[in-house]
């Protein structure tokens, strides 16, 4: 019971798998919040384990050879706002910048970001757009799932008690990749919509994942097959009619809930707008002087 | 079961004892160390008023559970300064009219620091971003811009 600050990995796998329903803390700026509002009513009873500067968790690992990078889970968002991360991984870096406010960015996690999966969670639709591992580790092992596996519901995930999320591992991608978002004001906003596209120039292919228009992050393959098929890849450009078309079909994807924050047919028509975007700016070329998306 | 701990605050020890498991830092400094400088307003991370530094970052300490902090140097805004004897930001903020009702100030002069000591030249949208967790609705943000750039340029940063 109580709160537990173990300094390596293995001493935070014992105690969770001692522990199999402990809290686990990272950065904290959901848990916290939960707890401040008592939406989750503590009884003094919990044990909470803090995993946050695990040093195993904070360290990034950038495979060439393998054209991967490899997230420690207790990377924070301001360590991939800018720098060599944000070189790598562009789309996660202008995700990351519109992510709460410097003091949320500073401790706010990736690992805490997938733990949390909430539809509206910024970094995660750049994850489902790259096709993310997440890794596992529990007291039966290490194990690796698709991240669009990992997702199942809303705040709900494939993580097992016990388990620890460690690591994320993305493809380091030759092509264009962006996150927008929609929200009220630029900083410290839940995403009313946001979608992440990132191209992959070898393959010809482009991949298009949506946030809080369904109760998880969502792909559009019907939008991503018809982009690889109409897109001029060798001019690197796109009519105004494609991206239009390419936006609806986003849309169609999206199964978006009427709430506080917007009607079902607004956040429809924001990931609309925003993939019939990121596919002009993706491939530019026909792009100037037009206007796009309405 | 109560928490037992010890936090170093402002470069000294404080024990906390009897703490209920859920204590934000925020809750630890003001109600059990007497350090009312960082505010207790939304204990959410939207308003920026509890900032204070954890490792030397900028953090909201409403959002810390004060039991994870162990081990680890904070700084709020009364190790600053000695009374009476402002920093040049709180000069500035001061000069400058950034303090007016002063509930945000605490928050705001930690934000404040944290940038110039990151980034000494900071420009007007870095300002604006790097301030944008902290919630001011007093001045409207244009003299606490002003006084930000007043420090940088006061330290060597050529005016912009």
């Amino acid at each position: 019971m109580g709160v537990l600050v173990p300094d390596t990995l293995d001493d935070a796998i014992v105690a969770l798998g001692a522990q199999p329903d402990a809290l686990v803390l990272a950065g904290g700026t959901d848990l916290m919040v939960e707890i401040n509002e008592a939406h989750r009513r503590l009884t003094g009873t919990e044990t909470v384990v803090v995993v946050g500067r695990l040093p195993e968790l904070r360290t990034w690992v950038h495979d060439p050879g393998a054209a991967t990078v490899r997230l420690g889970a207790g990377i924070t968002y301001a360590e991939v706002e800018t720098g060599p991360l944000a070189a790598l991984l562009p789309a996660l870096a202008q995700a990351a910048r519109t992510v709460g406010s410097p003091q949320i960015r500073n401790v706010a996690t990736i690992g805490g970001n997938l733990a949390t999966c909430s539809p509206a969670g910024d970094g995660l639709p750049v994850l489902a757009a790259l096709d993310a591992e997440v890794e596992l580790v529990g007291p039966d092992g290490r194990r690796t799932l698709p991240v669009g596996d990992f997702m199942t519901g809303v705040k709900r995930t494939a993580r097992r008690p016990g388990e620890l999320i460690t690591a994320v591992t993305l493809p380091v991608l030759d092509g264009w990749q962006g996150y927008a978002k929609v929200g009220v004001r630029n900083a410290m906003v839940i995403a009313i919509a946001g979608a992440c596209l990132a191209v992959d120039g070898p393959t010809r292919s482009v991949r298009i994942a949506l946030g809080s228009v369904a109760p998880t992050i969502v792909r559009a393959p019907a939008a991503e097959a018809f982009a690889a098929a109409e897109v001029d890849w060798d001019g690197a450009a796109v009519s105004g009619d494609v991206s239009r078309r390419f936006g609806e079909l986003a849309g169609q994807a999206a199964r978006p809930i009427d709430d506080h924050r917007a009607s079902a047919a607004y956040r429809r028509r924001a990931v609309e707008v925003l993939a019939a975007r990121l596919l002009h700016r993706a491939f530019p070329a026909e792009a100037r002087g037009s206007t796009v998306g309405g | 079961m109560s928490e037992h701990y010890r936090l170093h605050v402002n470069g000294s020890s404080h024990d906390v004892a009897d703490g209920w498991i859920g204590e934000s830092l925020l809750y630890v400094l003001r109600e059990r160390l007497g350090l009312l400088g960082a505010k207790g307003a939304c204990e959410q991370g939207e308003c920026g008023s509890c900032s204070v530094l954890v490792d030397g970052d900028l953090v909201c300490s409403c959002l810390v559970l004060a039991a994870s902090a162990v081990d680890r140097p904070i700084l709020t805004i009364e190790g600053l300064a000695e009374p009476g004897a402002p920093t040049d930001v709180q000069r500035a903020f001061v000069d400058a009219g950034g303090v007016q009702c002063g509930f945000c100030t605490p928050g705001l002069v930690m934000a404040a620091h944290a940038l110039l000591d990151r980034n000494p030249e900071p420009t007007v949208t870095e300002i604006r971003e790097q301030l944008s967790g902290n919630i001011c609705r007093c001045t409207g943000y244009g003299r606490l811009i002003a006084a930000v750039q007043e420090v940088a340029v006061a330290r060597g940063a050529p005016r912009a």
